[in-house]
């Protein structure tokens, strides 16, 4: 219970602390003794009517302290004077206090462009999420040294480069919010494609957040959609720990209440009158669950969304929708004009469409070209079943 | 917070492009030097120009050229004042915009007297 109460106020903890102190390194220490001293008292004395106002005010005061007592040290006396924004000693420390909510400030100096794009994903678990670094490190499969380097690293770039704690004007919104949902993205994907479901929950949370925080921007709305429409088929995924189709899913392990979520998200982005990427993806995520499958309308989409993103991956994907709709020839030609040699699931797509072709000799050679690209686990299985397969046919 | 705009140039390219048009960016990029937040600039001559010492068993060296020869050299450098690190890179962006070539990397200047110098 407690611990809960803890990663759903940290992140609001911690950004009330960065605005209030200026620097992300101390309210982490002053975010972390503020919990020690709830998870000592909580049980204890019962939990305080606002827990979060709490949590701020407990940490300010422990900051306070704590400063005070390296002022007496004397040698860092200017330098600490210059990080704060205002004397702390005249704000009223009353425990019932209310505190603006600041995630959305912090989340946008977690995701800023001067930080290496890894070192955006762990922070934002970090400050936002309230992973520890040792969780974070284990779900990218890094040395806790390295994830912790990486995140005191880039806080140090926070602090000495000035990237700013604030949501951008206007005119840098539109570009910083992509790379804020961006990373949102990609920490799902990496809980989904690893089967590592820690991960896509941590970054469905992170949706809810954006769209609390951010109640009129269509695309995070549409990121939530898609993320819940993706997050939905998990458990219909894999049969004991084999890799399951689409088409031979088993419906009924589909979670309904969260493709309807996500069916309403899209509904309100539309509404916004969002057009963007995540709005496109999130309506072609849909569009696959639907029995059967529109595929003239995917085709559309992913069209609409390969002039928006100009990416080979997109191409490839109408290619599965135009060979559905016009056979595997047409599929195929748009395939061989596609750079993606290192892509595994260029060669595995192409693979297929060779196979429905009958042309089983290169679609040997597709497969075990996706095979080399392909980490072991159920995608490895999976692509060396449909190559034995194969194996007992020869070309037609 | 000072920041120090380090403005880097193609060489090759800016050879390329006609003394005309290389005039009317100069004049434009100054018209932006003149804001109140550039507290100020300098430009460099090429990197033929350069002669670097170095410290070499004991002595030191004097070398013929750039300390790193590249197409790419340092032609400048500019300094500015802005709230944050968005500030800067808004200058940053603005005038690079003028410039056909080369690219501005943006470094906060170190205040305190650190340990690293």
């Amino acid at each position: 219970m407690l611990e809960r109460a803890f990663r759903e106020n940290w992140g609001r903890v911690l950004a009330s602390l960065v605005g209030f102190l200026g620097d992300i390194e101390r309210a982490e220490d002053a975010a972390q003794e503020a919990f020690a001293i709830a998870a000592e008292r909580w049980p204890r004395d019962g939990v305080p009517d606002s827990p979060t106002g709490w949590l701020i005010t407990t940490a300010r005061n422990r900051a306070i302290d704590r400063i005070r007592r390296e002022r007496t040290l004397a040698a860092k006396t200017e330098r600490l004077q210059h990080e704060f924004r205002s004397e702390p000693e005249e704000e009223a420390m009353d425990e019932t206090a209310t505190f603006p909510d600041e995630r959305l400030e912090l989340i946008f100096t977690c995701c800023h462009p001067s930080l290496a794009l890894d070192a955006q994903v762990g922070l934002t678990l970090r400050a936002i999420g309230g992973l520890s670094t040792d969780e974070i490190a284990r779900a990218f499969l890094v040395p806790f040294e390295t994830m912790s380097k990486r995140l005191t690293r880039a806080k140090h770039k926070i602090r000495d480069a000035g990237i700013p704690f604030a949501v951008p004007p206007d005119h840098l919104l539109p570009e910083r919010l992509d790379a804020v949902l961006a990373v949102v993205y990609l920490i799902f994907n990496e809980g989904w494609g690893g089967g590592r479901v820690d991960l896509s929950a941590e970054a469905i949370r992170l949706g809810r957040s954006l769209i609390e925080l951010m109640p009129d921007e269509a695309e995070a709305h549409a990121l939530l959609a898609l993320m819940l429409i993706n997050h939905a088929r998990t458990a219909a995924r894999f049969q004991g720990s084999e890799l399951v189709l689409l088409d031979d899913q088993d419906r009924s392990l589909w979670e309904a209440h969260q493709i309807e979520e996500g069916r309403g998200l899209i509904e309100r982005a539309l509404a916004l009158h969002g057009r963007g990427s995540f709005v496109i993806q999130a309506a072609i995520a849909d569009l696959h669950l639907h029995e059967p499958r529109d595929w003239e309308e995917i085709a559309l989409l992913y069209e609409r969304l390969e002039r928006i993103t100009g990416s080979p991956i997109v191409t490839m994907n109408r290619a599965i929708a135009v060979a559905e709709l016009e056979g595997p020839e047409a599929g195929l030609a748009l395939l061989d004009r596609l750079e993606l040699a290192e892509y595994r699931y260029y060669h595995s797509t192409r693979a297929d469409l060779l196979r429905r072709l009958g042309r089983a000799d290169d679609a040997r050679a597709a497969y075990a070209r996706a095979l080399e690209l392909t980490q072991p686990g159920p995608e490895q299985r999976f692509l060396e079943a449909r190559l034995s397969d194969l194996s007992s046919t020869a070309d037609q | 917070m000072r920041y120090a705009l380090l403005i880097y140039d193609d060489m090759e390219v800016r050879d390329r492009t006609p003394t005309e048009e290389r005039r009317r960016i100069t004049a434009a990029v100054l018209e932006v030097l003149e804001r109140p937040d550039v507290a100020g600039w300098l430009r460099l001559q090429d990197t033929e120009s350069a002669t670097t010492v170095r410290r070499e068993q004991g002595g030191s060296l004097l070398i013929d050229g750039p300390f790193v020869d590249s197409k790419d050299f340092l032609g400048g450098f500019v300094e500015v004042e802005a709230e944050n690190l968005d500030g800067a890179l808004a200058l940053a962006e603005e005038l690079q915009e003028l410039r056909p070539w080369g690219a501005i990397e943006v470094r906060p200047v170190r205040e305190e007297p650190g340990l690293g110098a």
